[in-house]
């Protein structure tokens, strides 16, 4: 068995194959993808929807034909893929451990590696949600995997908690199935999906979207058979008096979606308690030479279409490490000021050319806004918004002659009303 | 024909199940549920107490003592995790520490070794964690912490291997008594006899007693609530931290767990009827008291909260006889805590006792007290694993992320004794399902297994027995 790549990818999604063709289309042709399930695709698999490619490809495809265009880029350049791989740890040399059925447990070296692992679902644990703890309460993805992939339904009367775009898409799912969707709560008084969303997924079918509501009560003792809702007050406390009960067998909870990044903390990586993703370069290498993030391990992005932007660029400056080395740095860290949540990436490398795209989120929807980059007291770069909302991921380009002019840390921050 | 019928699948009655195998005994376990270990024992702090806290002279200190000394070789023989931790008993004010001193001229009469009186200072190097309010702690250096429903569900297993007979989904209805022989019969029509019936039931053991008849077995509820937080949190404490106990009882208590989480809880609630429900008081309850005991705790690792039923009698001690009123009927009933601890010991204790009282105890020279321990794979080295995935690659497929579990472990889990029937019995065998995304990933995959290993349909397959289905049918 060969033990030596110059490149090893560790998941076969979207951000994984995309990095792949793209290390490839630079001149890396000792190239492996490690993916855990029986299939390249990632979670675009389950995704049998439309609205994925809008951006990149000007079509609107499911995420099975979004996924099949990069597959096929993959097999065409004859890239080799383990399926059914799952990677159990990392170093900071660059030594992967994977397991499967056929090689049992073994150990490659890397020249250099991209993590593409992706997110998971945040749990109705994690929330603490009161109640019984019977059967129908899932993570919306598990519904999805369930109804899609397995052919089952998980339920024929849902409520759901979370108005993220796997929340709102599986209200029109379930409804497509014939279950009965009595509501989706929303914990925060806006939504974080994507607007069509909102109108495809609840408006077309009549489905309550409850803004500032949380779950919280769970019955049933085998099976739920019902929820209660309430109110919230601006801290987010439920407010006594204001329940609604709903009967229903099934809770589908959408509550956030978490970067897997187990691998990148075994191996001592330094994670952003902010993105809950490593701290990376513009070119996406993480402080460890030659290991590199992108897509949802690195950032939850809103849209496939960017995960595969940003994936290319680490395979492209992930090609370049294997062919040039590392190269002498001069760093400017970035860093969220005002009304802004998170910057991504987190530092910049002045000596590799070119501009830098600054990627971060606002805390709150703010209208008529201006967004800031600044150095010290010095404006860098400014944009006036209409609107800025937490569920849509925004960007702003920094030229290299803006960067020329930054000698000290960036901040990103919003002004409001401007 | 039964020599001896066991009634409930909890650790009392499972390492009772497993000391009856040791000798040359017809026995057999009846549990209502879809598994065993599906009670209090499954949802509790698993602590393994020092024994300072009874009062001399009952049965719970005599126990709990016995029990402490027990479990390190008792849990190892079985393949169960135990840790050996030690305990801190954390005073918050001078008054408090002068009931440390009680507490450990308590522990001592209780026959209770290595404990200690710490400094703030001395406490402070242990725990680093620990409030800056907290003046010092009663130190018992023979506290640990075991895995529960690993206890339980090992020794029952350890028990089939060696001959016992279970019986799941058996709520018993009736208990009929002709001559020396006992006739239980089920909800579905089932029927077991037996000469000697021991009552380990739980929350259910009243009921029990009073089918056979004695009424005299008055069983309350008490409910406590947890938090569990990530194994990536889990150096928060090393230490089980204890509030001192007042009036009111022990509080509670923030303790690593023998997997590696942090526990959080229990509060302490009496209940006309009994129900597990968590509830959002109970749960701030909890945070609340968390944050007195110790410094920012990492409340955002939550991963799940739960609650658990204590059952216990109106004598507050265990009640470990034969029925005054029922010749043949033995009562284990009322243990609460820390009857976890004192299992082992009350198990040795009825068998050779109270049973062998009624029977001629002969040896089963048969008998094999060795099991290999539960969720293994993963602490292997590479040669090692390697040799079990090329005799059998379902090793080599990864099914839990979180917890790194493989289809090999679950499948085991699905086959050997006792046979894991659902998702909730498959979790509690071999962690899967159990970790921070708990289950979100893995349930559709080891419910394809739960499926496959026992031919029925997808749909069949449920959560934690009948009525709790995963799904309702296909989709379009």
């Amino acid at each position: 068995m060969k033990m030596n790549y110059d490149l090893v990818i560790v998941g076969g999604g979207p951000a994984g194959l995309a990095a792949a063709i793209a290390a490839y289309d630079e001149g890396i042709r000792d190239i492996l993808i490690l993916e855990r399930e029986n299939k390249l695709g990632g979670i675009l698999n389950q995704c049998i929807h439309n609205g994925f490619g809008l951006t990149r490809f000007k079509e609107s495809l499911s995420g099975p034909e979004y996924a099949a265009r990069f597959v096929d880029g993959v097999l065409a350049r004859n890239i080799q893929v383990m399926t059914e791989t799952t990677v159990l740890s990392l170093t900071k040399d660059k030594k992967v451990t994977a397991i499967n059925t056929q090689n049992g447990v073994f150990v490659l070296q890397a020249k250099a590696v991209v993590l593409a692992m992706g997110c998971r679902e945040r749990s109705r644990g994690a929330l603490n949600v009161a109640g019984s703890r019977p059967a129908g309460i899932y993570s919306a993805g598990t519904a999805q995997k369930y109804v899609n992939i397995k052919g089952y339904m998980p339920g024929k009367s849902v409520v759901i908690l979370g108005s993220g775009d796997i929340g709102l898409i599986m209200a029109r799912r379930m409804t497509l199935e014939g279950a009965k969707v009595h509501a989706v709560c929303e914990i925060m008084p806006y939504s974080s999906g994507l607007k069509r969303n909102i109108a495809q997924c609840l408006d077309d079918f009549d489905i309550p979207l409850y803004l500032n509501h949380t779950i919280t009560k769970i019955e049933g003792e085998k099976r739920v058979t019902g929820v209660v809702i309430s109110k919230v007050d601006e801290n987010k406390k439920p407010i006594p008096g204001t329940e609604v009960h709903f009967d229903c067998d099934t809770v589908l909870f959408s509550v956030g979606l978490i970067p897997e990044n187990e691998l990148t903390k075994g191996a001592g990586l330094e994670l952003s308690p902010r993105t809950r993703g490593a701290v990376v370069y513009q070119s996406r290498e993480t402080e460890v030479e030659g290991i590199f993030a992108c897509g949802n391990v690195l950032q939850v992005h809103d849209l496939v279409d960017f995960v595969s932007e940003e994936a290319e660029l680490a395979g492209r400056y992930a090609a370049n490490y294997i062919l040039y080395g590392k190269t002498e740095r001069d760093e400017v860290r970035v860093s969220n000021g005002k009304n802004v949540s998170y910057v991504v990436p987190q530092i910049i490398d002045k000596n590799i050319q070119g501009n830098v795209k600054l990627f971060f989120r606002v805390t709150n929807t703010f209208r008529d806004c201006t967004i800031i980059a600044k150095c010290g007291e010095q404006v860098l770069l400014q944009k006036k918004k209409k609107i800025v909302v937490p569920g849509e991921m925004e960007s702003m380009l920094l030229t290299e002659a803006k960067l020329a002019e930054a000698n000290g840390e960036i901040q990103i921050e919003l002004e409001e009303k401007i | 024909m039964f020599d001896v019928i066991v009634i409930g699948g909890g650790v009392i009655g499972g390492t009772i199940l497993r000391e009856l195998t040791k000798y040359k005994l017809n026995v057999c376990l009846l549990e209502k549920e879809n598994d065993v270990c599906m009670g209090q024992s499954k949802a509790n702090s698993g602590i393994v107490h020092a024994g300072f806290d009874a009062v001399p002279g009952t049965l719970k200190a005599k126990f709990n003592v016995l029990g402490n000394r027990m479990m390190p070789a008792y849990a190892e023989e079985l393949g169960v995790k135990f840790v050996n931790n030690g305990s801190l008993v954390v005073a918050f004010s001078d008054k408090e520490m002068q009931t440390l001193q009680a507490l450990k001229e308590r522990g001592e009469a209780n026959g209770v070794t290595d404990m200690e009186i710490l400094s703030q200072a001395e406490l402070r190097e242990l725990e680093k964690n620990i409030s800056d309010e907290a003046v010092g702690a009663l130190h018992a250096k023979t506290g640990g912490i075991v895995c529960p429903y690993g206890l339980t569900i090992a020794a029952i297993g350890n028990a089939m291997d060696n001959g016992a007979k279970l019986y799941t989904d058996f709520e018993v209805v009736s208990i009929e008594k002709n001559g020396e022989v006992f006739s239980v019969r089920s909800a579905y029509g089932e029927e077991v006899k037996g000469k000697l019936i021991i009552d380990c039931a739980g929350q259910g053991s009243g009921k029990i007693a009073e089918l056979a008849g004695d009424d005299t077995v008055k069983i309350g509820a008490r409910k406590g609530e947890y938090i569990l937080l990530d194994r990536e949190s889990g150096d928060f404490v090393s230490h089980t931290l204890f509030f001192t106990p007042t009036e009111k009882g022990k509080g509670i208590l923030v303790t690593p767990t023998a997997d590696g989480n942090i526990l959080l809880g229990p509060t302490s609630e009496e209940q006309a009827t009994p129900c597990t429900d968590t509830t959002a008081q109970g749960l701030a309850f909890v945070i609340e008291k968390v944050r007195k005991m110790s410094k920012n705790p990492p409340l955002y690792n939550t991963i799940t909260s739960f609650a658990g039923v204590r059952a216990y009698s109106d004598r507050h001690d265990f009640i470990i006889e034969e029925s005054k009123k029922v010749e043949g009927l033995i009562l284990c009933v009322g243990i609460e805590s820390p009857g976890l601890t004192s299992a082992p010991a009350i198990a040795k204790f009825v068998v050779e006792e109270l049973v062998g009282n009624k029977f001629v105890l002969e040896k089963n020279e048969a008998f094999h007290g060795r099991r290999e321990a539960e969720y293994f794979f993963k602490h292997l080295s590479i040669e090692e694993k390697n040799k079990i995935i090329q005799k059998d690659p379902s090793y080599g497929k990864i099914v839990c992320r979180c917890e790194q579990i493989t289809e090999g472990e679950i499948l085991r889990a699905i086959r050997e004794n006792p046979p894991a029937k659902n998702i909730d019995a498959v979790k509690r065998r071999t962690r899967s399902g159990m970790g921070r995304c708990q289950g979100g990933f893995c349930q559709p995959f080891v419910a394809e297994l739960i499926a496959r290993e026992n031919g029925i349909a997808l749909e069949e397959v449920t959560k934690n027995g009948k009525g709790s289905n995963l799904v309702t049918g296909v989709s379009k």
